[in-house]
């Protein structure tokens, strides 16, 4: 299986509001609020950590969850937030434009 | 507000989060409009680094939704340095312009950097109507070349419409031209005071006729008679509500780092060159009183037909006198749309003076006994 590397989209706005993230889709303005899994892929998504390496060290740490199943489950969760263009998903390290969003508090 | 919109706020309410402010970066303009509520000198305006400062403590505070405006945001030389600093902390950003500054260059440096939407003041679809609220020949056709160019880089732009009598008949003209370009609009009949309480401008804004006019106007209001129908008395829970999101999830800063709980409601709250944001927010005195006032705390307005369904606007109230009294442009909005005079508009009939009569006098007779 090859490595999946995620990045925040840049032109989606995002804020944690008590623990929860609020991030506006840049596409259409659309609110999407992240429950506790996907916050923990937005907040990893440096674009150089490889998706396994986030759920061995942060997912798996948060739940009582096989391994196996979790990258499966955090894979299938990454493709569906890249479909609504909140995280760039690639095979590759993602390098940010200089305008991208470094600090969602 | 979209339904997660309103629970996201709800909550924000509840965590005493200021979810949304407004920064004018300056009161400069490049345009003179005629209903404007500022001035547009330079008293000291907050420098780059003053500002990054402030967004800073703005997004630790958990402010989310940044709304530029001004004055025109364009003329600072610094307005993408700014701008560019907020979207790296992950702001909303939503930019209110007269749009006359922006270029090719520009719209795509926007789109860049992935501001939500751009809103822009057009004033009428006829070219010689806007400029002359805006009082500088040749600004309808750069503004509207403007929103061309933001619509070419599949930005969202908003068309502001503020209605007066000299622009009253061109709202349908300007929402055609919305739809031609692409564009919403959005259409206000408030002129407000201006900043240091002079009311001369209010005096420009659309009559009781106009507003009956656009209050009957389907394409605006959908059913009319919803529209315009008496509210049913308020209950409990409209009594307890806050009346609007001033100073509880929302607040304005000036070019001065002046705090104030809304863009319209002048109340100095503290400001951020001598405390931090997050200290006005939460332990200022006068913010403190502004949230905490309720509906049932409004001594005339709870007494009003109209207090379920009027749109007073508590800022407007206090540029009248009192931040707990009714709002009279608000009162005549609620009178224009039903028919019914308010409960302010009662009370100022009964205190009016009476009119002195005035007799003849009696014809002096010139003779003389």
């Amino acid at each position: 299986m090859s490595k999946l590397y995620l990045a925040r989209n840049p032109r989606v706005a995002a804020r944690s509001l008590d623990g929860e993230m609020m991030i506006m889709s840049g596409r259409d303005s659309t609110l999407f609020t992240l429950n506790k899994t996907a916050t923990i892929l937005w907040q990893a998504a440096d674009g150089a950590t490889p998706l396994d390496e986030i759920v061995q060290k942060k997912i798996c740490v948060e739940f009582d969850v096989e391994p196996t199943i979790a990258l499966q489950d955090a894979e299938t969760l990454a493709r569906d937030l890249a479909s609504h263009e909140i995280l760039q998903v690639s095979e590759q390290p993602i390098i940010p434009p200089n305008t991208s969003p470094g600090d969602a508090r | 507000m979209s339904g997660l919109m309103q629970e996201m706020a709800e909550k924000a309410m509840a965590l005493g989060i200021p979810l949304a402010v407004q920064l004018d970066l300056t009161y400069r303009c490049n345009e003179r409009c005629v209903h404007c509520y500022l001035d547009h000198d330079d008293h000291g305006e907050m420098t780059t680094a003053e500002i990054k400062h402030l967004l800073d403590e703005m997004a630790n505070a958990g402010v989310f939704i940044l709304t530029l405006s001004g004055g025109e945001i364009f003329v600072r030389k610094d307005f993408f340095e700014i701008l560019e600093y907020a979207r790296h902390l992950s702001f909303c950003v939503k930019l209110k312009t007269n749009a006359v500054l922006i270029r090719e260059a520009e719209a795509r440096r926007i789109r860049d950097l992935g501001v939500e939407s751009v809103q822009i003041s057009i004033y009428s679809h006829r070219p010689e109507v806007h400029d002359a609220i805006t009082l500088v020949p040749g600004s309808f056709r750069r503004s509207v070349q403007a929103v061309r160019l933001l619509k070419s880089q599949g930005l969202k732009v908003i068309l502001a419409n503020v209605l007066m009598e000299q622009n009253l008949e061109d709202y349908p003209g300007v929402r055609a031209l919305g739809a031609e370009l692409g564009a919403e609009t959005t259409l206000d009949p408030t002129v407000t005071p201006m900043m240091d309480g002079n009311r001369s401008t209010v005096s420009l804004g659309v009559d009781a006729n106009g507003l009956r006019q656009v209050f009957r106007d389907s394409v605006l209001v959908g059913d009319v008679n919803e529209f315009c129908a008496i509210a049913p008395p308020a209950g409990a829970d409209e009594l307890e509500a806050t009346p609007c999101s001033a100073g509880h999830t929302a607040c304005y800063v000036s070019p001065y780092g002046d705090v104030f709980p809304c863009v319209q409601f002048p109340l100095p709250t503290g400001n951020v060159r001598r405390q931090r944001f997050i200290d006005i927010w939460r332990h200022s005195d006068a913010m403190q009183e502004v949230r905490s006032i309720r509906v049932k705390d409004l001594q005339t307005c709870t007494q009003c037909t109209h207090v379920a369904s009027c749109t007073r606007c508590p800022g407007l109230a206090y540029m009248e006198g009192n931040m707990r009294g009714p709002s009279s442009q608000d009162c005549e909005k609620s009178f224009a749309r039903t028919g019914l005079p308010s409960a302010n508009m009662l009370a100022k009939k009964r205190s009016a003076p009476n009119l002195v009569q005035i007799r003849a006098l009696p014809v002096l007779s010139s003779a003389t006994a």
